[in-house]
C-alpha cells in the first residue's frame, strides 16, 4: 500500500519521552446493589417479580373468559368492546412476563461485569497454510485440474438450465403481452355517458353549472374486464359556463359547456377528482398536479407535464351525452411506446 | 443511598413526562368542534321577506351589492335559492369576517328566525333550490351503504374516505363533515358552496343525497379497532408508531439496560 | 473467565434435577451439544439500552409471523367477486373481491381476528422503525467498520426486504387506498424506459389492475420475503456471534476485550423477556389503536380516491419525492416518451440515498486507509464528519417524509399546499447541507467542551478567598474514569501519500487513485479537534499552579492517579479540590 499509517504513530512517545496517550484505567469496581446487601430491598423486589408473573396468569384467564363471554358482536361498540378486552388481556400477560422477568433479571441476578478476550477474525498463518493445501489437495483429488473443457461444459449447463424455469415463468405471468391496449380505451362513437358507479345514463340537461359527474361508460358491465376497462375509461364531466372556457384540445369537443376530461393523472394514474368550481381547477390528492379544465386541462402545478386527455362528447336524440370517439390520445401515466 | 435514589427518579422523569404529555396531546386532539343547532324551515310570509331584505341591507349588501346582484368582491345571489343562505349563514360562513383563500365555519351571528327571513329574502330574488323538510335529510330512513359508494366516488377525494376532511390548492380545503348537520350537509351538495362543485337532484338524487347523509352520520363516533387517530390514514397511523410504539419500547429498554442502585 | 462452581455439588440433587442432567446427558450423547454450550453458555455480552434496538426489530418480526400465520389461515387471496353480507352495514351487498371480503370477515366476524389484523399492521410499522433506529445506532457509532462491513450489508439487504414484505403486504386486503398505492405503482413502473410496459404486463398479469396481482403478492409476502428475512436474519446474528458484540468506550474496554454480562444466565434471559416486553407493547397497540380500517376505503374501484393518498410512513418517502419533483421534467425522444418527472423521484433520488447508505463502510474505510479491526464504538461527537454526514442523509429523507405529507400539513397549520411545497423543494436542497454543517459545529463544540473539562475539572460554584483577596472558583477534577472516557478516541488525521514519482522520476502506479483518497480524507478529517494528551493536562495544571506544587517526574504522568489524587490545584481561575471528587459509579455510563 503507498498511503501510510497514521495510526501507527498514535501510540508512539512524544519526543520528550512523555506518553501521548493517556492509559486505561482498567473496569469500574464492581458495586453492590441495594438489593444485594438489604435484604429488605430483596423481599420486596421478589414480591414485585410474583406480582407480575401472577397479573400475567390472571391476565391470560380473563383473555379466555372474554374470548367466550364478549363476541365481536354486530356493532362498532360491541366489535370495539371485543378488540380492547381480548388485547388488553393478550398486553398485560406479554408485558407482565416481559417486565416482571427484566426486573428479576435487573435487581435479583448477578450483576457482575466480565471480561473476555478477543481474537482477531483472521485466521493465523499457520491454519491458513492448511487451508490452502487442502484446498489444493481437494482440487488436485478432483482431477479437475486438468481438464479446462469439463469444468467449461458443467459452468454453462449450469448456468443455462434455470432458463428452464425462468422462461415458463416469464412467457406466462404478462398474458399476452399486449402493451398497445394501453392506448385505447371503451369509449366508441355513440357510447352514452352514465353515471359512476351507478351506471344511469346521463342527460346533458342534469348537468348545471358548476356541476360535475363521475362518468363511466354506459356499457361498462358488457366488458369483459370491467375493472380493467373503467380504470382506463373513467371520465369527469363538468359544466363550466361556455364564456368561461379559453380553450379545448378539439374543435367541437364540448357540448354547451360540457366539457369530458381523463380522471386518469398524466403523471403516475391516480384519480383526478378534486374539482374546484370557482377556479375550473382539478387536483390530484395523490401528487398535487393541478389541471385547467377551462383551458385544455393544461397542468399548472405539480409534477404531471401533459394535460388530461379530453374526450370528444355531444348529445343523442334523447338528450343523453355520448362520446363522439374514443380519446385521441393514451389515457393515463407516460410510458416509452406512448407516441408510437 | 439518597444520592443514588434521587439519581434513578431523575432517570424515569423524562420518560414518565413525555407519556404524560402523549396522554395530554391525544386527549386535546380528541376535543371536537361545537356543533350548530338544527331548526325546521317553515314557510316564509311576506312579513320575513320585508324583515329579511332589512337585514341583508344592513349585513350583507356592502359586498353583494344593495340589489344583491353582486360586486367585484362577491358574487351575486339572485337565484341562489334559501338552501344556499340556510348553508352559509347558518354555518356562519357569512358574513366573511375576513379575506382568505375561503370562507370558513365560525360561530353563527344570525338566530333562527333572522336565517329564514334572509334566506326567504333571497329565495324571493329568484327561483333557487329551497331548505331541504327534516324528512328528506332524515339519516334514519338513509341506505348507508349506497351512501359509502357514492361518497366514495363524488365526496371521498376532497373530503377524505370518512368525512374527516382534507386540502385543495392553495390554503383552501374541504372541511371535516362529522359535526355538520344533515340539513346543511344537504345543503351544501345541492349549491356547491365556495370551491364545492354543485350536486344538483339529477346528478345526486335526493334519495342519494340521504344515503350520502346516513353514511356521514355513522361516521366519526366509535371505530371497532379502539381509536381512531383522527382517521386520517397512514400518516397519522406511522406517527403513532413511531411516537407511542417506538417511544414506549425505547422507553422499557432504557429501563432494562439501565443499572439497578 | 471465572468458575462459579459452589460447594452446592456434595449436596443430594433433586428429582427436577436429576431430570435435567438426564435429558441434557441423552442429548450430548447424540449431539455433542456439550460443544455448543461451552461455547454460548458464559459467553459475555455488553450490554446497553441502544443494543436492544435491533432486539426489538427481531421480535416485532417474529410478531409479524405469529400473528401473520393466524390472518393466513382466514384471509382468501383472490381478486374474484363476491357480494358482502356480515355485519358492517356500510359494506352490506357491496360487489368486493374475495380478499377484500375475507379482511372484513377476519376482522369483524372471527373472534381475535381484529386484534390480530390490528398487531400484524402495527409490528410491520415497528418492524420497519426498530429497523431504522437500529441502523442510525450502528451508523453513529462506526459499528460497520471492520470486520462488520459484511453485517452492515446484511442489515441493509433486510432492511430493503423490509420495505418489500410492508409493501406487499399493506396491499393485500385490495382495498381503495392500497389500490390506489398499486396504481401508482403501475404508473412508476410504466415510466421505466424502454421495458416499462412489458414490466407493467409482468408485474400485473396483463392490464392494471388485472386478476393476478393480490394472489401474486400473497406469496411474494408470505413465503418469498419472510424466507428470505428469516435466511438473513441468521446470518446477521451468526455473524454478530462470530464477531463478539461491539462496546461503547468507556475504562476497561478496548479492541481486545469485550465486557459485560454472560449469556447465561443475564443476557439470555434479557433476550427471552425481551421477546414479551415488544410483543406485549404492539399488542397493547393493536387492543387500542385502530390501524388501516379497510373497510372506510372499501373495496378497491379504479374511480374512487379519497383525501389523504398515502403509503405506510416507511414508503412516505417516495411518495413526498414523487409530490416535490416538478413535471417540466418529462420529454420526448424521437417518438419515445422519457417520463423523468417520474423516474427521477421514484428512482434516482431513492438510488441514491440507499446506494450512499449501502456504500457507506466502504467510503469511510477508503478515505481513512484504515486496516484495523474496530470493536469499541465511537462517540457520535469524535467523528464529526460521519455523524454530519448520517444527520444530513436522515434530514433529506425526512423532509422527503414531510413533503408526503404535505396535505396533512396544509390542513393542520392552515397553510396553502402550493407554498408548502415549494418550500420543500428548496429544503431538500438547502437542508441537508445546513444540517450538515450544524451537526459538524455541534460535535467539534462537544469535543471543545470534552477538552475543557478534562483540562479544568467541574465547576462547583464554590468560591474560596485567598488570603491575598484573590477570589476563585473551585474545580473538581475528573476522575481517571471520567476523563478515560473523554481522552480514549484517536483523532485520525488526514492520509498523506508518497508522491507522484519517485526518486527516478518515473509516475508511479496507483497515484491517481492515491489523490482521490487523500482529497476525501481531507473532507472526512479535516476540522478535528485532538484528545487532551497527558502532557497538556501537566501544562495546564502547571499554568495555573498557585501553590507552587510542582509535578513529578513526567514517567509518573498518564496514571490514572494524575489529577485526582495528588490534589493538584487550580490557579487563577480554578482550584482543584481533591475531596470532592465525583463517585467513579456516577460517571462514565
Amino acid at each position: 500500500m503507498s498511503t501510510h499509517d497514521p495510526h501507527t504513530e498514535l501510540d508512539v512517545r512524544g519526543a520528550d519521552g512523555a506518553p501521548q496517550r493517556f492509559e486505561d484505567p482498567g473496569v469500574h469496581e464492581h458495586v453492590h446493589r441495594q438489593a444485594d446487601i438489604d435484604p429488605k430491598a430483596t423481599k420486596r423486589v421478589e414480591r414485585q417479580v410474583l406480582l407480575l408473573f401472577t397479573l400475567s396468569i390472571l391476565a391470560t384467564i380473563g383473555f379466555i373468559v372474554a374470548y367466550f363471554a364478549l363476541p365481536p358482536g354486530e356493532t362498532p361498540e360491541s366489535m370495539r368492546t371485543s378488540n380492547l378486552a381480548l388485547g388488553l388481556g393478550l398486553a398485560i400477560s406479554l408485558l407482565g412476563i416481559g417486565i416482571g422477568g427484566s426486573h428479576y433479571i435487573k435487581v435479583l441476578m448477578s450483576n457482575r461485569e466480565y471480561v473476555e478476550e478477543r481474537h482477531p477474525q483472521r485466521t493465523d498463518d499457520a491454519t491458513r497454510e492448511i487451508a490452502v493445501q487442502m484446498l489444493k489437495d481437494g482440487a488436485e483429488d478432483s482431477g479437475l485440474t486438468r481438464r479446462g473443457a469439463i469444468i467449461g461444459a458443467a459452468v454453462t449447463a449450469i448456468a443455462l438450465f434455470p432458463l428452464a424455469i425462468v422462461l415458463p415463468i416469464v412467457g406466462n405471468v404478462g398474458e399476452d403481452w399486449n402493451v398497445r391496449k394501453f392506448k385505447h380505451t371503451m369509449w366508441r362513437k355513440g357510447t352514452r355517458l352514465a353515471y359512476d358507479p351507478t351506471g344511469r345514463p346521463i342527460k346533458a340537461s342534469d348537468l348545471t353549472i358548476g356541476s360535475v359527474a363521475h362518468v363511466q361508460p354506459a356499457d361498462l358491465d358488457e366488458a369483459e374486464h370491467p375493472l380493467d376497462e373503467k380504470a382506463k375509461a373513467v371520465v369527469l364531466a363538468i359544466r363550466l359556463d361556455p364564456r368561461d372556457i379559453v380553450s379545448e384540445q378539439g374543435e367541437g369537443w364540448s357540448y354547451d359547456g360540457i366539457v369530458a376530461y381523463s380522471k386518469i393523472c398524466t403523471h403516475v394514474g391516480c384519480p383526478v377528482a378534486l374539482y374546484e368550481q370557482q377556479t375550473h381547477h382539478l387536483l390530484c390528492p395523490c401528487h398535487q398536479s393541478t389541471f385547467d379544465v377551462a383551458d385544455s386541462a393544461k397542468v399548472v402545478f405539480g409534477p404531471a407535464k401533459r394535460p388530461l386527455p379530453q374526450l370528444p362528447i355531444t348529445v343523442d336524440d334523447e338528450g343523453y351525452l355520448i362520446a363522439q370517439s374514443d380519446f385521441h390520445q393514451p389515457v393515463g401515466p407516460s410510458f416509452w411506446e406512448r407516441l408510437t | 443511598m439518597k444520592a443514588l435514589a434521587a439519581r434513578r427518579h431523575d432517570r424515569r422523569a423524562p420518560i414518565v413526562l413525555l407519556l404524560l404529555a402523549l396522554l395530554l396531546t391525544g386527549g386535546l386532539y380528541a376535543v371536537l368542534a361545537p356543533t350548530s343547532a338544527d331548526a325546521a324551515p317553515k314557510t316564509a310570509t311576506a312579513d320575513d321577506v320585508a324583515t329579511g331584505e332589512k337585514l341583508f341591507q344592513a349585513n350583507c349588501a356592502t359586498c353583494h351589492g344593495p340589489s344583491a346582484g353582486g360586486t367585484e368582491d362577491a358574487p351575486s345571489l339572485i337565484g341562489v335559492g334559501a338552501a344556499a343562505v340556510d348553508f352559509q349563514v347558518g354555518t356562519g360562513r357569512m358574513p366573511m369576517q375576513m379575506n382568505g383563500p375561503q370562507a370558513q365555519a365560525k360561530p353563527v351571528q344570525f338566530d333562527d328566525e333572522q336565517i329564514e327571513q334572509l334566506a326567504a329574502y333571497v329565495a324571493s330574488l329568484g327561483a333557487g333550490p329551497a331548505i331541504p323538510t327534516d324528512d328528506m335529510v332524515d339519516p334514519a330512513q338513509g341506505d348507508v351503504a349506497n351512501g359509502m359508494a357514492l361518497f366514495r366516488t363524488n365526496c371521498a377525494m376532497c373530503h377524505n374516505a370518512v368525512g374527516a376532511g382534507g386540502a385543495l390548492s392553495q390554503g383552501k380545503f374541504a372541511p371535516n363533515l362529522w359535526e355538520t348537520s344533515p340539513r346543511h350537509l344537504y345543503e351544501a351538495m345541492q349549491t356547491g358552496p365556495q370551491s364545492m362543485p354543485v350536486f344538483n337532484d339529477a346528478t345526486i338524487t335526493p334519495e342519494e343525497k340521504r344515503d350520502i347523509i346516513a353514511f356521514i352520520n355513522e361516521q366519526g363516533d366509535v371505530s371497532p379497532g379502539g381509536l381512531d387517530l383522527g382517521s386520517l390514514g397512514p400518516v397519522s397511523e406511522g406517527l403513532w408508531a413511531w411516537v407511542v410504539g417506538l417511544g414506549l419500547l425505547i422507553g422499557l429498554s432504557v429501563w432494562i439496560g439501565a443499572k439497578s442502585s | 473467565m471465572t468458575t462459579t462452581t459452589t460447594s452446592k455439588a456434595t449436596t443430594p440433587p433433586s428429582a427436577g434435577a436429576r431430570a435435567v442432567g438426564a435429558t441434557a446427558d441423552y442429548l450430548d450423547q447424540r449431539t455433542g451439544l456439550g460443544h455448543a454450550v461451552k461455547f454460548f453458555a458464559r459467553k459475555v455480552f455488553p450490554d446497553h439500552w441502544s443494543f436492544f434496538l435491533g432486539e426489538i426489530a427481531l421480535y416485532s418480526f417474529v410478531t409479524l409471523l405469529i400473528s401473520g400465520v393466524f390472518l393466513t389461515l382466514f384471509f382468501v387471496p383472490s381478486m374474484g367477486e363476491t357480494h358482502y353480507e356480515g355485519p358492517w352495514a356500510s359494506m352490506n351487498g357491496v360487489e368486493m373481491s374475495e380478499a377484500f371480503a375475507s379482511t372484513l370477515r377476519l376482522s369483524f366476524e372471527v373472534r381475535g381476528g381484529l386484534l390480530m389484523r390490528q398487531i400484524h399492521h402495527w409490528a410491520a410499522l415497528i418492524f420497519m422503525a426498530a429497523i431504522v433506529t437500529h441502523m442510525m445506532r450502528v451508523f453513529f457509532t462506526g459499528a460497520f467498520r471492520k470486520p462488520r462491513e459484511i453485517n452492515w450489508v446484511v442489515g441493509f439487504v433486510l432492511l430493503i426486504l423490509g420495505l418489500a414484505a410492508g409493501f406487499s403486504g399493506y396491499s393485500l386486503p385490495d382495498d381503495v387506498l392500497s389500490g390506489n398505492g398499486l396504481r401508482i405503482t403501475d404508473g412508476v413502473i410504466k415510466a421505466i424506459p424502454i421495458i416499462g410496459s412489458y414490466m407493467s404486463y409482468f408485474v400485473f398479469g396483463g392490464e392494471f389492475p388485472g386478476t393476478d396481482l393480490i394472489p401474486r403478492l400473497f406469496t411474494v409476502h408470505v413465503l418469498l420475503v419472510p424466507a428470505l428475512i428469516l435466511a438473513l436474519i441468521g446470518l446477521h446474528l451468526v455473524l454478530m456471534v462470530m464477531h463478539k458484540h461491539t462496546q461503547y468506550p468507556g475504562s476497561g474496554r478496548t479492541n481486545n476485550n469485550v465486557v459485560g454480562f454472560p449469556a447465561l444466565p443475564v443476557y439470555a434471559g434479557k433476550l427471552l423477556f425481551n421477546l414479551f416486553v415488544v410483543f406485549g407493547v404492539i399488542a397493547l397497540m393493536g387492543a387500542t389503536m385502530s390501524i388501516n380500517p379497510v373497510w372506510n376505503y372499501g373495496p378497491y374501484d379504479p374511480s374512487p380516491v379519497s383525501a389523504g393518498a398515502q403509503p405506510d410512513w416507511y414508503m412516505l418517502f417516495l411518495e413526498g419525492s414523487l409530490r416535490l419533483m416538478p413535471g417540466q421534467a418529462e420529454f420526448v425522444l424521437g417518438q419515445y416518451t422519457v417520463s423523468l418527472n417520474v423516474i427521477i423521484p421514484a428512482m434516482v433520488v431513492p438510488g441514491i440515498l440507499f446506494t450512499l447508505l449501502a456504500l457507506y463502510p466502504f467510503i469511510e474505510a477508503f478515505a481513512t486507509g484504515d486496516k484495523r479491526e474496530h470493536h469499541v464504538l465511537d462517540r457520535p461527537r469524535n467523528r464529526p464528519f460521519r455523524t454530519a454526514f448520517g444527520v444530513s442523509l436522515l434530514t433529506a429523507f425526512f423532509i422527503l417524509v414531510l413533503a408526503g405529507s404535505n396535505d396533512l400539513i396544509a390542513t393542520h397549520f392552515h397553510l396553502s399546499i402550493n407554498d408548502i411545497t415549494w418550500v420543500f423543494r428548496v429544503l431538500l436542497f438547502v437542508g441537508p447541507w445546513f444540517a450538515f454543517w450544524i451537526t459538524k459545529r455541534i460535535c467539534l463544540g462537544l469535543q471543545r467542551k470534552d477538552r475543557e473539562l478534562v483540562l479544568h475539572g467541574h465547576e462547583t460554584g464554590r468560591i474560596v478567598r485567598f488570603a491575598s483577596g484573590e477570589y476563585i472558583e473551585v474545580h473538581k477534577p475528573l476522575d481517571a474514569h471520567e476523563r478515560w472516557l473523554r481522552v480514549q478516541h484517536e483523532a485520525i488525521r488526514p492520509l498523506e501519500i508518497e508522491p507522484a514519482e519517485d526518486s527516478r522520476g518515473v509516475r508511479r502506479k496507483g497515484y491517481r487513485r492515491d489523490t482521490i483518497r487523500q482529497r476525501l480524507s481531507q473532507v472526512f478529517y479535516e476540522d478535528r479537534v485532538e484528545p487532551v494528551t497527558p502532557a497538556e493536562l501537566e501544562a495546564a495544571h502547571a499554568a495555573h499552579g498557585h501553590h507552587g506544587e510542582v509535578e513529578a517526574a513526567p514517567e509518573a504522568h498518564g496514571t490514572p492517579e494524575l489529577a485526582g489524587a495528588s490534589g493538584r490545584t487550580g490557579g487563577g481561575q480554578h482550584l482543584v479540590d481533591p475531596q470532592d471528587e465525583t463517585s467513579p459509579e456516577t460517571r462514565n455510563r
